[in-house]
């Protein structure tokens, strides 16, 4: 996998673009104030009217309190590529500080934790998940997901559909999963923009939201939007209806961006300029072609992969991750050489005709050809899993003689996942100076009857499987049979 | 490329000589789950005409028999799935490969074994994870009412069949059946008509007209009608009975359930929806089988004593509807615990009957024992569908449909190495297995349409 190495800089790159407004992100642009104000237009635009200068709907996350802490004994899987037994992990201040066999230093004052006979691994992320847009109880007032009133509404964002009660993080948390991709549904061409969240309980979705995490854009290939609008007797009702509503929205991408470059342009220079009115949609978009937004690609076939790859060369854009890839397969050498990641369930197929040709080996293949693999689960109940999905995965490789171990199979629902969603430098791996997102499970993760038993977040305990007091509950489960317990 | 050809030509040759004949054969240093009895570590199973021969720790293989060697390989009985639609429909999306639902001309006479296509591909991809019979089992069209389906980011899909023609579903299911996944069989259905299907809370509802006070009270007349009809068929004829809520078809599969012959398949969720079928069952002197349960642990000790058996999802703990807010992981546990027969389901669907044995596994994790969660997918099924004079275990005399593992059946890293059915190893040549190969090969200097 160190092929990503090819396009870790790209996405790194795109990661430093985030800010709450996300359309032009942190880059230092001279500004025009040191101009000589000989000229009025240089007064700032009225408050909400300029896309650069939005107060958007900033993170409040703050880590639940944590002691430094020391992991001691456990097989660790660092989705750096090692396996270490009788490994040590420390984690101080909410970042982990050491990684390494049994004879790390561990510094005076860190609490030890005994941790003989477990497993420790990197946070799971879920790259695919609607939970929060699509909660518990699915019913119609709580769902969410899907702006499903037009093609193209780029200008939704998922983060003010999450209802931060849904039950389902309670479950994924207790799964591991301390990092979530929230987005949009793909009965769009263009869903609007994802929301990265850190799985804490939070009274608000801003108390949830990963502070630093670039957004994403959710686009959608095939049978979805053309039978959404197609039975409504609107474009696209056809996979070429699809591609056009994609190049139609580049071209008013592209010429927004022009105006608002034109005008920041003129500006700085002191002339006379008058603003583009802000565009939602296409403040969206066009932060795509800069760069700052990634996209999210819900993408079944190969043949549709190799028509999206040629959409986003024409407008100059990079396609992240397709998402539902499950025929990556079959185009792998174009996904490794272009550097998208191909997220993936390990087997579904049949349950639409472009899944049909959905393979249990699909991301061993894809991993084969040395491409960037995802296991995602678009679902509350997988998600809660993901460590026996990856499995189930690295198995079907295995079957055919690839000899896919646990320390590369674990980078698919860890490291990887974190690169396509830009936070690699924040988490995802066991390293020194990344997040203290950790998983203390009873076994091998690979094993189904393995459990995760302590889940860490900027290294504050934030479930425990054997302690009722790190076991939280949603509002919504007070006073219902079972009172949120589910184990 | 001559590689290629050859193997290709050998693939062929194993697809036309599919309806082989029976073998005898024996599996070596294999760890045997009997599931009837006590694991045997280190053993010998003697398969003989399609049955099972022998089977133990000191097993002779007779001279001229094959023996494979599991090399310590663990063998069950073939999993057998519990409530699925396997062989009735095809592609979830496509409308017209499904014929699992009951449509809109009727409701319990409706027969989901003249849905059945012995030529599915999924049934090659079931017995890739070691299904080898399943329980076909209609659901409401549009209603769904089983467990767990896969919907796409949150872009749901109703296409069971019927659902075009409009307005609500009837009250029943239809009939269920019972299939073996043999390969090159013209007919895989063991047994038809061996349930009646019915949904109680949310899905019933809309069956009754919309709300739950309606269901109980439309299936009571409907059973009393069926015992009507049964008593008097020369009047029904002649016209001179009261008019009965279903026709003559509905009424007449209902007949072998208010004889108590064949179970009423309830689909029901919420602890009081479970109540209330058991209290269905014990007025109406019916058989019955649960299926979904979710709050079965909260009413364990009353479906116990019932003596009801329970099919459900172990990983189902999600408070997805307002019937299933106490969902939770160790449900089968519970129920075990509590004296409750467990049969677990992977998923209904066709596509995803791998998980049966991992839902298996996930329910030993949450606390059922071993050999309850090996049963719940072998013998127990088998056992509700009354089949298990025949399969569902590794005893002298029953059909030898077993599976051949690389490890623990129930772990996710193990996979069917072998698979026998009535004696006959199953080609491994599913249409999954066929694209992977086609793809995995490498570049030939050819398009893959060649390879």
């Amino acid at each position: 996998m160190t092929r990503w190495g090819t396009t870790a800089a790209a996405v790194s790159l795109l990661a430093l673009g985030l800010s709450a407004c996300a359309t032009t992100g942190t880059t230092a642009k001279p500004q025009a104030s040191a101009k000589p104000a000989e000229k009025a237009e240089a007064k700032p635009l009225p408050k909400g009217l300029d896309g650069e200068a939005s107060s958007g709907f900033p993170s409040t996350y703050a880590p639940l309190p944590s002691r430094p802490t020391a992991f001691v004994g456990a097989t660790v899987l660092t989705a750096t590529g090692q396996q270490i037994d009788n490994g040590v992990v420390v984690v101080q201040d909410g970042k982990i500080v050491a990684v390494g066999g049994p004879e790390t230093a561990i510094p005076a004052g860190v609490t030890t934790v005994d941790a003989k006979g477990k497993w420790i691994t990197p946070g799971i992320i879920d790259s695919h998940s609607h939970l929060g847009v699509y909660p518990s109880p699915g019913v119609s007032a709580k769902s969410d997901g899907n702006e499903a009133t037009d093609p193209n509404t780029a200008q939704v964002w998922a983060e003010h559909s999450v209802w931060p009660q849904d039950p389902g993080f309670n479950r994924a948390r207790a799964g591991g999963v301390t990092t979530l991709q929230i987005l949009p549904g793909s009965a769009n061409l263009f869903g609007g923009r994802s929301v990265t969240l850190k799985n804490v309980p939070s009274t608000t979705m801003q108390g949830m939201k990963f502070p630093g995490a670039p957004y994403g854009l959710k686009m959608a290939c095939g049978e979805n939007p053309k039978r959404v609008y197609g039975s409504k007797n609107r474009s696209p009702s056809t996979a070429m209806g699809n591609v056009f509503g994609y190049r139609k929205a580049w071209i008013d991408a592209a010429d927004y961006a022009r105006k608002w470059d034109d005008y920041r342009a003129k500006k700085e220079k002191g002339e006379k300029a008058d603003a583009p009115k802000r565009d939602l949609q296409l403040e969206t978009l066009a932060g795509v072609l800069k760069g700052e937004i990634l996209v999210q690609n819900h993408c079944y076939r190969g043949d549709e992969m190799a028509v999206m790859i040629d959409v986003a060369k024409e407008f100059g854009y990079k396609i992240t991750m397709f998402h539902h890839a499950v025929e990556s397969y079959k185009v792998a050498p174009l996904l490794a050489k272009e550097g998208i990641c191909s997220a993936t369930w390990a087997s579904w197929t049949g349950f639409k005709m472009e899944s049909l040709d959905g393979v249990d080996s699909n991301a061993a293949m894809v991993w084969k050809a040395g491409a960037c693999v995802v296991i995602h689960s678009d679902d509350p109940i997988m998600t809660q899993r993901l460590n026996q999905e990856a499995a189930i995965a690295m198995t079907a490789g295995n079957k055919i003689g690839y000899g896919v171990t646990r320390a590369e199979a674990i980078k698919w629902i860890t490291a990887n996942p974190a690169k396509a969603m830009g936070i690699a430098d924040k988490t995802g791996s066991l390293e020194a100076g990344k997040a203290g997102d950790i998983v203390v499970w009873s076994s091998d993760p690979f094993s189904v009857y393995a459990k995760a038993e302590q889940v860490y977040i900027d290294g504050a305990l934030t479930y425990d499987r054997n302690d009722k007091r790190y076991q939280p509950k949603s509002d919504f489960e007070l006073g219902q049979p079972g009172q949120g317990a589910f184990n | 490329m001559i590689r290629s050809i050859l193997l290709a030509g050998a693939a062929l040759t194993a697809v036309i000589a599919a309806p082989a004949a029976a073998q005898t054969f024996a599996i070596v240093n294999a760890r045997i789950e009997p599931v009837s009895s006590a694991a045997i570590p280190s053993g010998t199973i003697l398969v003989q005409n399609g049955k099972i021969a022998a089977v133990g720790a000191n097993v002779a293989v007779p001279a001229g028999v094959t023996a494979i060697d599991a090399k310590g390989g663990v063998v069950t009985p073939g999993l057998v799935a519990p409530s699925s639609n396997i062989s009735a429909s095809e592609i979830g999306g496509v409308r017209e490969t499904r014929d699992d639902g009951t449509g809109s001309s009727l409701s319990a006479g409706f027969d989901i074994a003249y849905s059945v296509n012995p030529s599915s591909p999924m049934i090659g991809l079931a017995r890739d994870g070691g299904v080898t019979s399943s329980a076909v089992t209609p659901v409401l069209s549009g209603v769904g009412g089983g467990s767990h389906e896969h919907a796409d980011d949150g872009v749901v899909e109703e296409m069971t069949a019927g659902k075009d023609g409009g307005g609500d579903p009837p009250l029943f299911g239809g009939q269920a059946a019972f299939v073996r996944l043999k390969a090159g069989e013209a007919d895989i259905v063991s047994k038809s008509k061996t349930a009646v299907t019915l949904s109680l809370g949310e899905a019933g509802a809309r069956a009754a007209g919309g709300s739950r006070g309606a269901s109980i009270v439309l299936v009571k007349s409907a059973l009393q009608d069926a015992r009507a009809f049964a008593r008097n068929r020369a009047a029904f004829e002649q016209g001179a009975t009261r008019d009965y809520g279903l026709s003559r078809l509905d009424l007449e599969a209902l007949v072998p359930v208010v004889q108590g012959k064949t179970p009423l398949l309830i689909r029901a969720h919420r602890a009081s929806d479970i109540r209330l079928a058991l209290k269905l069952a014990a007025e109406e002197k019916i058989r019955i089988v649960l299926e979904g349960a979710e709050e079965g642990w909260l009413v364990a000790g009353e479906i116990a004593k019932a003596g009801v058996p329970v099919i459900v999802d172990t990983q189902a703990d999600l408070p997805d509807s307002f019937e299933t807010l106490g969902s939770r992981l160790d449900n089968a546990a519970r129920l075990n615990a509590a004296g409750v027969t467990v049969a677990i389901n992977g998923a209904r669907d066709f596509n995803n009957l791998r998980q049966e044995r991992l839902n298996a596994g996930l329910a030993v994790a949450n606390g059922l024992p071993y050999p309850a969660a090996l049963a719940a997918i072998t013998l127990t099924p088998a056992r509700i569908w009354g089949m298990a004079d025949q399969i569902g275990s590794l005893d002298v005399g029953k059909t030898a449909d077993l599976v051949l593992w690389t490890g623990d059946p129930l772990e996710t890293t193990t996979w069917a190495d072998k698979v026998f059915i009535g004696g006959v190893e199953q080609p491994a040549d599913s249409r999954q297995s066929q694209l992977r190969d086609r793809y995995a090969a490498g570049d030939n200097g050819l398009p893959p349409a060649y390879r």
